[in-house]
């Protein structure tokens, strides 16, 4: 699926998604998780985290509006050994930070995979921004573009490239549904229709399921990145 | 030699992760110093003739083949603050990976070889107009307009500054931007014959003991 890019000729490994590293070993699957602020992105990361960090080696970047606070959970947490957590300054535009100029993040996984690896997974979490906020292809393999019930059940419906684009689509917060009157089943029937065959998840990280569906997805992306 | 390229070079959007710096700014807001165009015209005018003319004349140096490690030392010696020297190493080093990918040439590579945990900017920045052919002036003009637009765009983002007056500040400082430009290429020719040692070492020492506090904040937007 992902070819290894060409490499120039002092055989250092061409900038950005190139699959290899410089000493030929596969890097680290890299998933980005984005989405409007509050819609459960660093809930949905610790969670990830929890589910996945005995089968895998994991390391997180967040990419705060305000500079730490995200990793800040996720130290509080103890999802991950302080080393393995990085975060990203952004200049007051998460979404720059993401897609137009990605250097900095890409530094911060490269770093964590030095100081750290060799590493499975590297999840990428976004500052938290628009409807229109997706992260580069230059950044990361895969993207999950997490909203919640409460910002508003028409968002799949207004769409927006993270929701009808992002490889995967998770409706967080099925728990408060009918607290803020959102109609689930339109949620699930607009996604659909808005991302064809793309596949989207709806839960609740306060329910029973938690942050299994999300975790098993992840799970086959990892399973086709090493294949 | 292609003249669209100093504008590839000089777009505020190629990205080397410039965006996320405030050069001082977002310090110099917090304690008071910037609340409006008046004073971001001051602040830039004042980074423009230190660290704006050191970088520039750096940059400059570079771009005319004067030995990358040498010049690197160089700009250390001229950066007291330990979090402006890590700050413009990281600048470095995302700028190298930049300009690989957009002007590939073997002085880049080994730039990124011999530096692994980065260069100053500066030199990275004159090695990659070198590597799009573009010469020494440039390089410092890159530099020095760099040292006032990085400000002046994070002060836009920080006080919701009209985005036009800061414009307006930019274009009245364009003439000292010259002014400087002359000099830096000037000293680099210098320096190119008798040493690194005659490269200009002004210095703004509140912006270097401001980037060491704003290092130490745990809240803040930018990077430095
Ligand atoms: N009720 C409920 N709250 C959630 C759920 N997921 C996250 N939250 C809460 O929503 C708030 C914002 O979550 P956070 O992960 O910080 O959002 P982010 O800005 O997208 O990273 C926090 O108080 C979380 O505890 C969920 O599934 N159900
Ligand atoms: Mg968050």
């Amino acid at each position: 699926m992902h070819l290894d890019h060409s490499h120039d000729a002092t055989g250092a490994p061409v900038p950005s998604a190139d699959a290899r590293r410089p000493d030929g070993r596969r890097r680290a699957l890299r998933i980005g998780l984005g989405g409007p602020v509050g819609s459960g992105k660093t809930a949905t990361v610790a969670a990830l985290c929890r589910a996945l960090r005995e089968e895998f080696s994991l390391a997180v970047v967040t990419n705060d509006i305000y500079t730490r606070e995200d990793a800040e959970f996720l130290l509080r947490e103890a999802v991950l050994p302080p080393e393995r957590i990085a975060a990203v300054e952004t200049g007051a535009c998460p979404h720059t930070a993401i897609r137009d100029d990605i250097s900095a993040n890409l530094e911060a996984v490269e770093e964590l995979e030095e100081e750290t690896g060799p590493l499975d997974l590297v999840l990428v979490e976004s500052g938290g921004d628009n409807l229109t906020a997706t992260f580069s292809r230059g950044l990361v393999d895969a993207q999950i573009f997490v909203i919640d019930v409460a910002g508003g059940d028409d968002i799949p419906r207004k769409g927006g490239p993270g929701v009808t684009t992002s490889d995967l689509l998770v409706v967080n917060k099925t728990d408060l549904a009918p607290y803020v009157g959102s109609d689930l089943a339109r949620m699930a029937a607009d996604a659909k229709a808005a991302r064809g065959e793309l596949p989207v998840v709806l839960q609740s990280l306060r329910g029973e399921g938690g942050v299994g569906e999300v975790a098993a997805w992840v799970r086959a992306r990892l399973a086709a990145w090493t294949a | 030699m292609s003249r669209a390229a100093l504008l590839v070079l000089a777009d505020g959007r190629f990205p080397a992760g410039g965006h996320a710096h405030s050069g001082g700014a977002e310090a110099a807001v917090r304690a008071g110093r910037i609340t409006g165009a008046a004073e971001l015209e001051d602040f830039c005018r004042g980074r423009l003739h230190t660290a704006g003319l050191v970088a520039a004349s750096v940059a400059a140096a570079a771009a005319l083949g004067c030995e990358p490690a040498g010049l690197d030392a160089a700009a250390d010696a001229r950066t007291p603050s330990p979090a402006l020297r890590l700050a413009a190493r990281r600048l470095g080093r995302q700028l190298v990976r930049a300009a690989r990918a957009t002007w590939p040439s073997p002085g880049l590579d080994a730039l990124a070889r011999d530096f692994p945990k980065g260069a100053h900017q500066p030199v990275v920045l004159g090695l990659t107009a070198r590597a799009a052919g573009l010469g020494p002036e440039d390089a410092a003009y890159c530099a020095a307009y760099e040292s006032v637009s990085g400000p002046a765009t994070a002060v836009v983002r920080l006080l919701g500054l009209d985005p036009f007056e800061a414009a307006g500040v930019l274009a009245r400082l364009a003439p000292e931007v010259d002014e400087v430009v002359g000099r830096a290429v000037a000293a680099a020719r210098d320096a190119a014959v008798e040493g690194v040692d005659v490269l200009p070492a002004a210095s703004a020492p509140l912006l270097e003991v401001c980037a060491e506090a704003h290092a130490a904040w745990s809240v803040r937007l930018f990077a430095s």
